[in-house]
Parts: structure tokens; C-alpha cells; sequence
């Protein structure tokens, strides 16, 4: 076995399931913007407590792709290529969604808002759904031919895991930031969103655990599908904790289930870091598909570096942030004041 | 059109934009951080509130910067496949301490630095913008490291026909990045010079337009008062400050560009001959430099060009720092480049359609002779443009004509324009190698890539417009929306960044607006409102 790939092999599961565990809490509260949020105050509360983090939260996706270029180039291509469509769906979905955030607040009318309001919402929905789809089908498969090239047309990688992977992460995230929610808020957008974790936990978890045993059914090995149990034990403790008000333990409950399913679901995927569908002589795996020994080996240093910094100076904020938002904290709008400036100021003839 | 061109498009219209946004966040991120420095050590509300109107400013346009980075990261896997297996093991790397080393600093720490205002200490929280700042250099850094592979592959082996790396420190020093990447951030000082003087100018202007300043009898300015929040006297020292900082920062930044550029020029000599031919319309050797030349600068029968004023001996400069040098012309590289790399595509099926076509070795002329003379022209624009600021601001003010106004404001494009050109001349510039080949004595023999196999194999043309199209209108739009909201901002003056000053009664001995951390009221909203 090879070292070096292997060890990359974890490193950008790791990349992964980082990116799931924070943007996930954040795709959720955007989309929970129209789905819980019942008025403009409740939505500024939810858009608080994710402003500061939220971007820091995106660059965990860029670095799991670029990682994936570096140290797999031949994953990346063909991944990338195969799922054209979806992953340009990703990008529309990101680039409205960051934007909103940003000028969502920076015209004061009800239009403008509600405008960018959904772009948050759908955009939210879009990202988890196209990431989950592709990390499905990362793990089960494409049809790719000799070269990694996609044989069949641009819709050629659609299939039921495809559904499966996007709502696993769509559910997951709504699951995850309803319980950041109730940890990071006070009130009643705490206390209710409690109430709607507890509630829609059992059924949010179900196709994230489907995608898991699926692949477990593909190429699980014993240890993997001890790793679905104990997810499923986390997510059980999960909900007690949240049930009895415990939030800080029902959220790290929840990332703990998130960790295990992924150790499971990369864990059975091992050593092929792409099937394809076609022949299994085409699959990629960690020794066809990475880089050289010396890239890798590089890498290896920046990142056992680099790294724990960023998890470090990440941890920092949020303890910076680390104040419940609540209704009590929401300002009147401001953005009325440029327009009244604008007014004051504009040329008079 | 087939999938190629269609790929090549929207290379080029995605990262042309990407780099509109790119260098306005590099430089006004600088110009805000060394603001608010001077805040932090002199206390004067003066700066908190040019601090506060610069970043909202830098703030709307760094988020597009954000939204449109993410398309160029997944870019290379989604369209370029042969070229991602192709040069993975080398580009890969720069993209990814890019991201894990550059754009976690830089959007963690912007993220503290925009909702901190109160949680942080004063220090920490001008700490952080400064991280994200360098954050952004770094940026700059790798990824110009990344580019200028393609221009001058160094540091790898070709083992079973991909380089592989062997010599990271060679990749990570190129020369060609070690110019490039001053040149790029002096750009984008431009950039921002540009952006502080046309917006200055304007309020300025507007200030005597309504009448609250006047001009006294020995010609200088008085400044005066106003009612509406905002626009008292400490305001006018906001702009007439900004006037003078945009002016330096552009006058300095050309001069930086000019000499950063005269190297990249006598590399380019070296690495990428054809380009500098190219650059010059230059078809037969010890062509001189022309400043315009005229005919069919694009026909490759360079018969047809004739300078109209050139100047011997410049060329010679650009290209080895002597005058009498012959610099090499377009006819006599090209029998160079047939004889070395062929006159024909292989007929592999890698090439698609194109295999077996004939290669093209000149890049399309009008594109790199008018690139280079552009963004040159826009550049040095933009500087001149500065100095006579400079001198019509003598007095503390500018004139009262609406037409100069006018001009100021235009004049903020001008940088952009030199940026994108310069762009589009050093990418344009390279064809028909997506990574070029450099010829002896600076470059490893057989390492270069033809664009035409560059693009993904398994996806089709159908595919790649839909993108195209997707892409561009998503941009036309938000480029709409962002410039609509700067020019919103840019009207409402200081107030629109910090509402603030609506509130509280200003007047010159007190600072009405509660600095970080100070939690006196009226402060308890202020970070809200530059948040959102
Ligand atoms: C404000 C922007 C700006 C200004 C005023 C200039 N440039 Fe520039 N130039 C760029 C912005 C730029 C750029 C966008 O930043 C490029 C594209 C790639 C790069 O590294 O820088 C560039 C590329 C570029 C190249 C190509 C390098 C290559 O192909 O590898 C050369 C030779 C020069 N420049 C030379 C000059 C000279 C001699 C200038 C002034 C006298 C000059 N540039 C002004
Ligand atoms: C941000 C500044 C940049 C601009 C404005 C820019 C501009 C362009 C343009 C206009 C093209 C189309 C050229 C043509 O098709 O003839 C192009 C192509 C390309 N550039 Fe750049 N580029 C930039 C930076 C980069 C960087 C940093 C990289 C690599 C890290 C890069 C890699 C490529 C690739 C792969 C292509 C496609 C192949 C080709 O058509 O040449 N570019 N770029
Ligand atoms: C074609 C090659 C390029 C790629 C793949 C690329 C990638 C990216 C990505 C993914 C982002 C978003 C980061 C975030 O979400 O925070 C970004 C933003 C940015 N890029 Fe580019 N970029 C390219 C060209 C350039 C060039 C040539 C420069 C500098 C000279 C540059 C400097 C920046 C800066 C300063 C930002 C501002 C926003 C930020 O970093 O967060 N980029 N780029």
C-alpha cells in the first residue's frame, strides 16, 4: 500500500467531511431563511449567526477541490468533467448565495429582500444538493471510460444515488443548523428550533444513513459498517441531548454522527477513489490516479502545518462570536440612510 | 463554433472578469489597512471615517471577487480535464496552498474584521484587517505562481509524457512569478489610486457644486457646513485626504508597473520570443519599436505593416537592455518553432477534430500589438491623469466644471482597462501552447502543451455553451446590480457607511462615533450597519 496517497486519501476526506460539518450548518440556516424564519427580524437573526463565518466556511469546499487537484489529478479531471451540468448548477447556486448575503441588506425594500432572500434559500438547496450528489457518486460510481472521460451524454451520471447523496446532505444540513440554531440564538427562534430538531431529526438522518448503507452494500468491510452503528448511536444521543436542552452536547452529538458516516462511507470507497460503472479496470484509484510521491510529500508538510493553523484561527472566531444572537440584538434597518443621502446629494437640475 | 473555442471563451470572459474584481480588492484592501492604521495611531475621526467609507466600498466589491473565484477554481477539472491529468502534478499544488494557505487568512480574518468593530480590541481588529490583506498578496502570490508555469515550465521531469515535479523550490521562484507578481500588485494599486481620486473628485466637486465650500480671494478653499448629517467640515478633509492618497497611489503604481514590466519584458525575450514579436507586429528581425503602425496589423503577411512612427533602438531595450541587439521577427521563429514542435498536430485522439491540422504559431497580432499598447496607454493615462489632479487641487479643491468632473469618475476605468489588456496580451500572447514551450537557454526541452488538447474530451460543445451562456448572463447581471450599489453608496458619502453620524449631533471637538470596543451609546448598532 502506498503511503503518501493513502494519506491523502484520508486528508481529503477529512476536507470533505469538514466542509459538510461547517458549510453544512450554514447551507442549512439559508435555506431555513424561508423555510423556519417568520419575519424579517428572525431572518436578520439567522443571517447574524452565520455572517461572520460563513465565507471561512466556503473556502473548506475550494480546499478540498484544490487539494483534490494536487494530490489526485486524475480524480479531480474526471469528476469534475463527468458532472458538468451539476457542478455548474453549484456555482450558479454559490455565486447568488454569497452575493445575497452581502447585498441583501443594502436597499430597503421588500422587494430587494425578498429577492435575495430566496437566492439564499434556493441557493443554499442547490449547493447541498448538487455537493451531496457528486460525493454520492464519487463514492458509487460513473460511467467513465479508459482515459476518466464520461461515456453517454451530459446526463449520462444521473442515477438514484445521485438523488440519494443530494437529499443526504440537504436533510443533514437542515438537521445540522436547526441544532446551531438552538445553540447559537436565544429566544424563540432558540427555543423553536429545539422543538423542530428534536422533531425532524428521525426523518432528516434517513437519507444520509441510506447513502451509507448503500455503500456499505457496494464495498463495505466490517469496520465500516461498525462505524454506521456507532453514527447511529451518535445520532441517537444526538436527539436525547436535544430533547433534554442540552445543545452544545446535541450539536458535537451531530457532528460526531457526521464524522463516523463519513469514515464509513470514505472508508468502504477505499482504495478506489472513483469506480466507474463501465469496467472496473477503469476505476481511479489512489495509486492511478495521484501524484507523484515528491508533490504529495510536499504537500504532506504545508498541510501538517498549515492545516491545524487554520483550525486554530477558525475555532478563534467563533469563540469571538461566541454571543447568542437574539431578536433583543437586531437593530432597525440602516440601509435607508444611503438612500436618503443619495437624495440629499444628487445634482438638482 | 466547437467545443475548443467555446471553452477558450469562457476561460477568458470568466477570469477577465474575475479580474475586475481581483485587483480592487488587492489594492483598496491595502489603502483601507494603512488607513486605518494612521486611525489607530493618531485617534483622528477623520480616518475611522475614511476607514469606514473605503471598506464598505472595498467590502460590495470583494464579495464578487469571492463569487467569482469559486467558478475558477472548479474550472480546470469541469472544462480543462486533459489539462488538469496533464499538469496536476505541478499546478495542482500552488492552486491548493492558494486556497488552504491564502483563502482561509483572508476570509476568516475579514469575516473578524467586518462584524469585530466591537468584540475586538482596537489593535486586534486592525490586525485582522492586515492579515486578510497580506492574505490577499499571497493569493496573488500562488496563483501567479501557477500561471507562470504555463508561461516558463521550471522545476519538473517528463516521465511517461507528464511533467512530474522534482524541484518545488524552482517552481515556487520562477522568475517569471517573481516579476509578474510585483508588476500584478503594483496593477492593482492602480486600481485602487484610480478608484480613490475619481470618487474623491466627485464629492469634492459636489461639495462646491452645493455651495458648502467656496473659494476664498486668494483662490484657496473655505470649507464650510452643512446640515445634512455628514457633510461638515471634517468631511471635506475626508476627500481632499483621499484625492491626494488616490493621486500618489496611482503616480507611484505606474512607475512600479513600468519598471516590474521592463523585466517582464526581457524575459518574455527569452522565454516566449514569438510572444514579443507578436507584441511588436515585429515580422522581420531588428524590426524597431513603433509606437503606431498601421495596415493590416493582423494579416500574416507582415508586408502589409508599416510603422508609422518607430523608434530604433527601443525594442533592442525592452528586450536585452541594449540598443543595437536584433530583435528576432515573426517570420524567422516561426520556421524556428515548425522545426522544433512540428508543423502539424499529431494525430492523436486527444486533438479531437483538430488532429493532423496545421499549427498555427502566431498569435493573433491585432490582439497582442493593441494589448500591449493598451494596457500601457491606459496605464500611463491614469498616471498623467493624477499628476494634473495634483496641480488643479493646489488650492484644496477641484474646479468647479462638471465636464472635469466627469473625466475624474471616467478615469476610474482606465487601470481596469490596463489590467484586463495586459491580461488578455500575456494569455492571447502564448497561443497556440496553453503551456509554452521555452526555448533554449531558459527553459526544459519538450515540456509544453497545445491548447487544442487541452480541453475535456468527454464534454460536449452543447455543454460547454450552456455554460457559456449561463455564466455570462449571471455576470452581466451582477455586474449591474454591483455597480449600481457602489454608485449608491458612493452618493450617499460617508453617511451611507456609517448611519451613525445621523444620530448623534457632530460637531469638530468631540468624535461622535464611538471607536471598537468602547461600547458608549450609539455605538451598539454601528457594527450591523457595516456588516449589512
Ligand atoms: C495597471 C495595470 C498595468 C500597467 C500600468 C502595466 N501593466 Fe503590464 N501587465 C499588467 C498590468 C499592467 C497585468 C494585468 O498585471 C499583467 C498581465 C499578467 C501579468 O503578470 O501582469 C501584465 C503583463 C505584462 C507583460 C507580459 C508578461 C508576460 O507575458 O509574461 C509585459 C511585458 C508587461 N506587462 C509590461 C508592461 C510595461 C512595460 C508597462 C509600463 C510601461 C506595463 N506593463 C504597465
Ligand atoms: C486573472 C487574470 C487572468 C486573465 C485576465 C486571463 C485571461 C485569459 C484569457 C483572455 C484567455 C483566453 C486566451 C485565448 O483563448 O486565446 C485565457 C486562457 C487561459 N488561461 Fe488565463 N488569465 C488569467 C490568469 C490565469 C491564471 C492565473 C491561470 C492559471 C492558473 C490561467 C490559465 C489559463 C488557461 C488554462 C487558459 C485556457 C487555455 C487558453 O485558451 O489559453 N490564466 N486566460
Ligand atoms: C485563473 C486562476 C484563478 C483561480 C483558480 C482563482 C481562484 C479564486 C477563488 C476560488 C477565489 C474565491 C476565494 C474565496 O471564496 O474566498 C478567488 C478570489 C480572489 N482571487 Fe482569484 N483566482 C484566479 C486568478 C487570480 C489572480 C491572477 C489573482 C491575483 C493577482 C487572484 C487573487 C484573488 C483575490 C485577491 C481574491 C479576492 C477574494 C478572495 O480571495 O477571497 N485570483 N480566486
Amino acid at each position: 500500500m502506498e503511503l503518501l496517497p493513502t494519506i491523502w486519501f484520508i486528508a481529503i476526506a477529512v476536507l470533505w467531511t469538514g466542509y459538510l460539518f461547517l458549510e453544512g450548518f450554514d447551507l442549512g440556516v439559508g435555506m431555513l431563511m424561508k423555510l423556519f424564519a417568520r419575519n424579517n427580524t428572525e431572518r436578520r437573526v439567522l443571517l447574524n449567526t452565520i455572517g461572520p463565518v460563513w465565507d471561512g466556511n466556503e473556502v473548506w469546499l475550494l480546499t478540498a477541490g484544490g487539494a483534490t487537484f494536487a494530490a489526485f489529478p486524475l480524480w479531480y479531471a474526471s469528476l469534475f468533467s463527468a458532472l458538468y451540468l451539476p457542478l455548474l448548477l453549484v456555482l450558479v447556486a454559490l455565486i447568488f448565495r454569497a452575493v445575497a448575503f452581502e447585498y441583501r441588506g443594502k436597499v430597503d425594500t421588500d422587494r430587494w429582500r425578498a429577492v435575495w432572500d430566496w437566492a439564499i434559500a434556493a441557493g443554499s438547496f442547490v449547493a447541498a444538493f448538487g455537493v451531496g450528489a457528486a460525493l454520492a457518486l464519487t463514492t458509487t460510481g460513473l460511467p467513465l471510460n479508459a482515459n476518466g472521460d464520461r461515456e453517454g451524454g451530459p446526463f449520462a451520471w444521473f442515477s438514484g444515488y445521485a438523488v440519494l447523496g443530494g437529499l443526504a446532505v440537504v436533510c443533514f444540513s437542515l438537521v445540522h443548523a436547526l441544532a446551531f440554531l438552538a445553540l447559537k440564538t436565544d429566544g424563540d427562534v432558540r427555543h423553536r428550533a429545539r422543538r423542530w430538531f428534536v422533531r425532524l431529526l428521525p426523518v432528516l438522518l434517513l437519507p444520509i444513513a441510506g447513502w451509507a448503507v448503500s455503500v456499505q452494500l457496494l464495498s463495505g468491510e466490517a469496520w465500516t459498517i461498525a462505524a454506521v452503528a456507532a453514527a447511529v448511536v451518535a445520532a441517537a444521543l444526538a436527539w436525547r441531548f436535544g430533547r433534554s436542552g442540552l445543545e452544545g452536547k446535541a450539536f458535537l452529538s451531530l457532528g460526531a454522527f457526521l464524522l463516523l458516516g463519513s469514515v464509513s462511507i470514505f472508508g468502504a470507497a477505499f482504495p478506489v477513489v472513483l469506480p466507474s460503472t463501465i469496467s472496473p479496470d477503469f476505476n481511479l484509484t489512489i495509486s492511478n490516479a495521484s501524484s507523484s510521491d515528491y508533490t504529495l510529500g510536499l504537500m504532506s508538510i504545508v498541510a501538517s502545518v498549515g492545516l491545524p493553523l487554520v483550525l486554530a484561527y477558525q475555532a478563534w472566531t467563533y469563540w469571538v462570536f461566541r454571543r447568542r444572537v437574539s431578536a433583543a440584538h437586531i437593530p432597525e434597518a440602516h440601509s435607508f440612510l444611503p438612500a436618503i443621502a443619495a437624495k440629499a446629494l444628487a445634482p438638482k437640475d | 463554433m466547437d467545443a475548443l473555442e467555446i471553452a477558450r471563451w469562457q476561460f477568458g470572459i470568466t477570469t477577465v472578469y474575475h479580474f475586475m474584481m481581483v485587483p480592487l480588492t488587492i489594492g483598496l484592501g491595502l489603502v483601507v489597512a494603512v488607513i486605518q492604521t494612521v486611525w489607530y495611531r493618531t485617534g483622528k475621526p477623520e480616518y475611522l471615517r475614511m476607514t469606514k467609507f473605503w471598506g464598505k466600498l472595498f467590502l460590495i466589491n470583494f464579495i464578487m471577487g469571492v463569487a467569482t473565484g469559486i467558478v475558477q477554481e472548479f474550472q480546470f477539472g469541469m472544462a480543462w480535464s486533459e489539462y488538469s491529468r496533464f499538469v496536476g502534478d505541478v499546478f495542482g499544488a500552488p492552486l491548493a496552498l492558494e486556497a488552504l494557505l491564502a483563502f482561509f487568512v483572508e476570509s476568516t480574518f475579514l469575516g473578524l474584521w467586518i462584524f469585530g468593530w466591537k468584540q475586538l480590541k482596537q489593535g486586534v481588529h486592525l490586525a485582522c484587517l492586515w492579515i486578510a490583506v497580506v492574505g490577499s498578496v499571497f493569493s496573488a502570490y500562488f496563483i501567479i505562481v501557477a500561471n507562470s508555469w504555463m508561461q516558463h515550465p521550471v522545476g519538473v521531469e517528463m516521465i511517461n509524457g507528464r511533467p512530474v515535479m522534482t524541484d518545488a523550490w524552482a517552481v515556487f521562484t520562477n522568475n517569471t512569478a517573481l516579476v509578474a507578481v510585483p508588476h500584478t500588485l503594483f496593477g492593482a494599486l492602480a486600481v485602487a489610486g484610480g478608484f480613490l481620486l475619481g470618487i474623491a473628485w466627485y464629492h469634492l466637486w459636489r461639495r462646491r457644486h452645493d455651495g458648502i465650500d467656496t473659494i476664498g480671494a486668494d483662490g484657496k478653499v473655505i470649507p464650510g457646513e452643512s446640515r445634512i448629517p455628514g457633510r461638515d467640515k471634517a468631511d471635506y478633509q475626508i476627500w481632499i485626504r483621499s484625492l491626494r492618497i488616490g493621486a500618489a497611489v496611482a503616480m507611484i503604481s505606474f512607475a512600479g508597473t513600468a519598471l516590474t514590466g521592463d523585466l517582464q519584458g526581457k524575459l518574455m525575450f527569452d522565454q516566449q520570443p514569438m510572444k514579443m514579436a507578436a507584441a511588436e507586429a515585429a515580422c522581420h528581425d531588428g524590426t524597431g519599436f513603433s509606437v503606431l503602425s498601421v495596415g493590416n496589423v493582423g494579416s500574416k503577411n507582415c508586408d502589409d505593416v508599416v510603422a508609422v512612427i518607430e523608434v530604433p533602438g527601443i525594442l533592442s531595450f525592452l528586450a536585452e537592455g541594449d540598443f543595437t541587439t536584433e530583435v528576432r521577427g515573426v517570420n524567422s521563429l516561426q520556421d524556428q518553432y515548425k522545426a522544433d514542435y512540428g508543423t502539424h498536430l499529431p494525430d492523436n485522439p486527444i486533438y479531437g477534430e483538430r488532429a493532423g491540422q496545421e499549427i498555427e504559431y502566431v498569435p493573433v497580432m491585432e490582439v497582442t500589438y493593441w494589448g500591449f499598447r493598451m494596457m500601457i496607454g491606459f496605464g500611463g493615462l491614469a498616471a498623467f491623469a493624477a499628476l494634473v489632479a495634483l496641480w488643479l487641487t493646489r488650492k484644496g479643491t477641484v474646479p468647479a466644471s462638471r465636464g472635469l468632473m466627469r473625466i475624474a469618475v471616467l478615469g476610474i476605468l482606465a487601470p481596469f482597462g490596463a489590467n484586463a489588456t495586459g491580461w488578455i496580451f500575456t494569455e492571447m500572447g502564448r497561443q497556440p501552447f496553453v503551456v509554452a514551450p521555452n526555448p533554449d537557454p531558459s527553459g526544459i526541452d519538450q515540456v509544453f502543451m497545445f491548447t487544442a488538447a487541452a480541453v475535456s474530451p468527454g464534454v460536449s460543445a452543447g455543454e460547454l455553451l450552456t455554460s457559456l451562456v449561463v455564466l455570462t448572463s449571471v455576470y452581466a447581471v451582477l455586474l449591474v446590480v454591483e455597480v449600481k450599489l457602489l454608485v449608491k453608496y458612493i452618493r450617499g458619502g460617508v453617511v451611507s457607511a456609517m448611519p451613525e453620524l445621523a444620530h448623534v449631533p457632530v460637531d469638530e471637538n468631540e468624535d461622535a462615533t464611538p471607536g471598537p470596543g468602547t461600547g458608549k451609546p450609539g455605538g451598539s448598532d454601528d457594527v450591523l450597519a457595516f456588516a449589512y
